[in-house]
């Protein structure tokens, strides 16, 4: 049986700065990484450029091969994980073979979530989550005249534009009553939403789709309580689901992913996790939605990799923050943080500008004067400084005023004296 | 990873003019489009204070990890490089930064960030006031470190010592073509002349007595012409073995003009024997042999200006350094070793003692920075053909007070000790002060002889 100080398992953001941080302070020990990939790896957030031909595919790899050699990494790709015993820190592999670990990270990301909707699993659709994935829909979107979209999430909102601009008459299904569910409030999401509109995208919100059934060049789309819809390509956006299914009986606690301390080390002996996989709690400690956030997945990725390698320097992950940089039709939307409570209370403070027909869009969530959330749309602004501010609960005081005026420079004036 | 230059920003010299940001909009125009700044400079009405947004060029950017088209990556020069080829301008990059390094130009389409204009950063030139700063002393350092690092790896200095550092980087670029010597002092104690019969260091290295160590590489330095040899004779000796007990050898071969190169490390007394005064101890400072006590309050004679004495000895060269100024220490030992093989050469290095001068081991650069910055230990440098050059400005030193208060040796002073002290501190710079006037210069000068290697900003 092979063995491998270190085993890392996935090569996207976390994976790979995971392997970094063990190679920064373990100069010596042995690292294997394992992909399930027949190719190089490729980040999931550059794949609706691969879809709108922006880039092409042989030019969006995060690493090239020689990166895992200068780092002496053993890097494989196709290679799956089956099984995984932690009580005697060995992984089965999908071909049989065995590899044995003295520490294990579990990055292996994230699954399209396919809804129960009855009769999906008789007519063909896309997800979009791989690089085939990707190709598959950049090809059927030439020649989609009628494309629909389950949900209006990130996803679902960057693709149906993608088809859009391709040509096909697209319609969007989102059940919750706005896009972007979650990334931003109601009004922003309402301009989002006008510009899908002024180009010619349908958007259905607060509708769910009864089922699906196959016909001639496609399937038919049937709403609750509503008329039916055909379409000659219909893909599923309906978010996503940690990779796990290989840590049944592992002896590491699943829940909504896997579990981890605030060193991203799971229940399991010698086993840590990091990005999609893991069960993010929220920096708030409340029920914000957590996880699935790029930056945040690196982060977790350099802890774990920083604790499994016994970096003094390592920190305590402080949790996630939801944290969205999004682009449509040549404009930006950005969102960083918590909206406020409906109920909030009165040490919640919520500061707007830009209404109905503005230039722009800004919200800015307070409590107790320290920054909770940024959300903007044709508004610019550092989300990495927002994010920075958020995580020292900086208290905000008069300065509120003058980042509702500008947020940019009054959050880059400020960061910049803390930074001293 | 090697160390790489950056731009330094001093908030305290900002005034806010924005020329900074006009040279950067400048330099990165072009007939297409008006660019957007790639420095912010912007107030916090708040503080008050003038504040920075830049690239960092981190040495792990954050920037280039959470990429995920790959389209930025540290190069070997140091520089965070964005790839327009790659790049889907998805402005995750702008989450990943947290000191505004990155941000969407809407004029230009993309994200902008400093490259540094190709190692002459145009926002840097534009700044008359100091307030930015192109600190390539990382450069300076990776190419010492190139050098061959001539002692063992295990020198036994107290924590916080700063002579490790000053024997490690002189005998790097003095080279292997050296025969030393280490007269008694914290420097053998180190290990210098090696333990259990083994050498602490890869040169013919000697221990000669206090009082003849110039005397001993006189007589070394010239067998080995004798014999067409030519070696570097260097000492690396304290301030008693070079001012106090081993003085009158030094100011023989200085005024015989030996071909020597003699590196005096002053920590202001005998440290390594339990710390004791010597010549060199300030006026008022605690000594083992000047306590304080009932009638004692330290030593009661001023320090005697070693340097200056040297001067007038009429050396080929004589310089003062500290090693909270590398650039400028660097650019002497080089002007140092080079006139050192036409006649005598004197570097004098200040060396705040961590255990003798009572402050935080950690402290030692701070203290060393606070000397020269209250013109406590003013730096200059002597040749023979061009006389005294003050190596930076001493017209608006912080208060004597900044460096009398870090040291527990200066704890007990009265209000009497203090102006004793800042009197003799305020002499000695008039005195370099008329010295260095009795040669005009240019504002900008070079330090040094290779100027290839270092420039050194003398307004700095």
């Amino acid at each position: 049986m092979e063995q491998f100080d270190y085993v890392v398992l996935g090569a996207s953001h976390a994976g790979l700065e995971a392997l970094r941080a063990i190679r920064a302070h373990d100069s010596d020990g042995s690292i294997a990484v394992l992909d399930r990939e027949a190719r190089l790896p490729v980040s999931p957030t550059v794949l609706p450029y691969v879809v709108s031909g922006k880039r092409r595919q042989d030019r969006i790899a995060l690493r090239e091969r020689g990166w895992f050699d200068d780092l002496r990494v053993d890097y494989r790709q196709q290679a799956h994980a089956a099984a995984l015993d932690s009580a005697h820190s060995r992984l089965r592999l999908a071909d049989g073979s065995e590899i044995g670990y003295g520490k294990l990270l579990l990055a292996t990301g994230a699954a399209p979530a396919v809804p129960p909707i009855a009769g999906l699993s008789d007519v063909r659709f896309h997800v979009l989550r791989t690089l085939d994935d990707a190709l598959a829909l950049r090809e059927a979107g030439r020649s989609a005249g009628r494309a629909v979209v389950l949900g209006a999430g990130l996803v679902g909102m960057h693709a149906a534009e993608n088809l859009a601009r391709a040509g096909a008459r697209v319609t969007i299904i989102e059940m919750r009553d706005q896009v972007l569910p979650g990334y931003f409030d109601a009004t922003a999401a309402a301009r989002i939403q006008a510009a899908f509109h002024d180009n010619g995208v349908e958007v259905l919100t607060g509708r769910r789709v009864a089922s699906v059934a196959p016909r001639a060049g496609g399937c038919t789309v049937q709403l609750d309580g509503g008329e039916p819809c055909d379409a000659n390509l219909l893909l599923v956006a309906a978010g996503v689901r940690p990779e796990v299914s290989y840590l049944a009986g592992s002896g590491v606690t699943v829940e909504r992913g896997v579990v981890v301390d605030a060193f991203m080390r799971s229940t399991a002996a010698n086993v840590w996790a990091a990005g999609d996989v893991v069960q993010t709690p929220s920096f708030f400690g409340d029920a914000t939605p957590a996880g699935g956030i790029l930056p945040d997945a690196v982060e977790q990725g350099r802890t774990a990799g920083m604790s499994m390698a016994g970096d003094p320097g390592v920190r305590a992950y402080p949790g996630g923050v939801s944290l969205n940089t999004y682009g449509f039709f040549g404009r930006r939307a950005l969102s960083v943080g918590r909206d406020a409570p409906q109920q909030g209370g009165a040490d919640w403070e919520v500061l707007v500008r830009g209404g109905e027909g503005s230039d722009a869009y800004l919200k800015i969530v307070l409590r107790d004067g320290r920054l909770q959330g940024v959300f903007g749309v044709d508004v610019l602004f550092d989300p990495g400084i927002m994010w920075e501010l958020i995580l020292r609960r900086v208290e905000l005081g008069a300065r509120a005023k003058a980042l509702l005026e500008n947020p940019q420079d009054a959050a880059r004036a400020l960061m910049s004296g803390l930074w001293r | 990873m090697s160390a790489t230059p950056t731009i330094a920003f001093d908030a305290a010299r900002c005034d806010g003019c924005g020329h900074c940001m006009n040279a950067c909009v400048s330099a990165k125009s072009s007939d297409a489009h008006r660019a957007q700044p790639r420095i912010q400079i912007l107030r916090d009405d708040e503080s008050g204070r003038w504040g920075i947004a830049q690239c960092r060029q981190c040495g792990d950017p954050r920037c280039a990890s959470v990429c995920p088209a790959a389209a930025l990556e540290k190069g070997d020069d140091g520089i965070v490089a964005w790839d327009g080829k790659r790049c889907v301008n998805c402005l995750i990059c702008t989450a990943g930064c947290t000191f505004g390094g990155i941000a969407f130009s809407p004029a230009e389409g993309h994200v902008v960030k400093c490259d540094q204009c190709e190692g002459a950063p145009q926002c840097v030139a534009a700044c008359t006031r100091g307030a930015l700063r192109y600190v390539t002393t990382a450069t300076l350092y990776n190419r010492w470190g190139e050098l061959e690092d001539l002692f063992v790896p295990g020198l036994g200095g107290c924590q916080g010592c700063n002579t490790e550092l000053i024997m490690r980087h002189t005998l790097r670029r003095v080279g292997s073509n050296t025969v030393l010597a280490t007269p008694p002092g914290c420097i053998p104690g180190m290990g210098s002349v090696g333990y259990n019969g083994m050498l602490g260091c890869k040169v013919p290295v000697f221990h000669p007595l206090l009082t003849n160590t110039a005397s001993m590489l006189t007589g070394i330095r010239r067998q080995y012409k004798r014999k067409g040899r030519n070696v570097t004779a260097l000492a690396l000796a304290g301030d008693g073995g070079a001012g106090d007990v081993g003085f009158q050898s030094l100011s023989g071969a200085a005024e015989r003009g030996e071909q020597i190169l003699f590196i005096c490390v002053d920590n202001e007394g005998y440290m390594n024997t339990g710390a004791q005064r010597s010549g060199s101890t300030t006026y008022g400072a605690w000594t083992a042999t000047t306590p304080i006590g009932e009638s004692a309050r330290g030593k009661t004679q001023d320090a005697k200006n070693l340097p200056l004495l040297m001067m007038w000895h009429g050396c080929e060269y004589v310089a003062t350094a500290s090693t909270a100024f590398m650039e400028d220490f660097y650019a002497k030992l080089e002007a140092a070793l080079d006139a050192s093989q036409r006649g005598f050469a004197y570097l004098h290095l200040y060396s705040p003692c961590t255990s003798g001068w009572r402050f935080p081991s950690a402290s030692n650069i701070e203290v060393a920075r606070k000397a020269v910055e209250t013109n406590f230990a003013v730096l200059w440098d002597y040749r023979r053909d061009q006389g005294l050059k003050l190596s930076r400005d001493i017209d608006a030193p912080l208060p004597v007070t900044e460096y009398l208060k870090l040291l527990g040796k200066f704890r007990h002073l009265d209000a009497t000790q203090i102006a004793h002290i800042e009197r003799h501190v305020a002499e000695q710079e008039q005195v370099l002060r008329e010295l260095a006037a009795m040669h005009p210069r240019e504002r900008r000068q070079v330090v040094g002889h290779q100027s290839d290697l270092m420039a050194v900003d003398l307004d700095q």
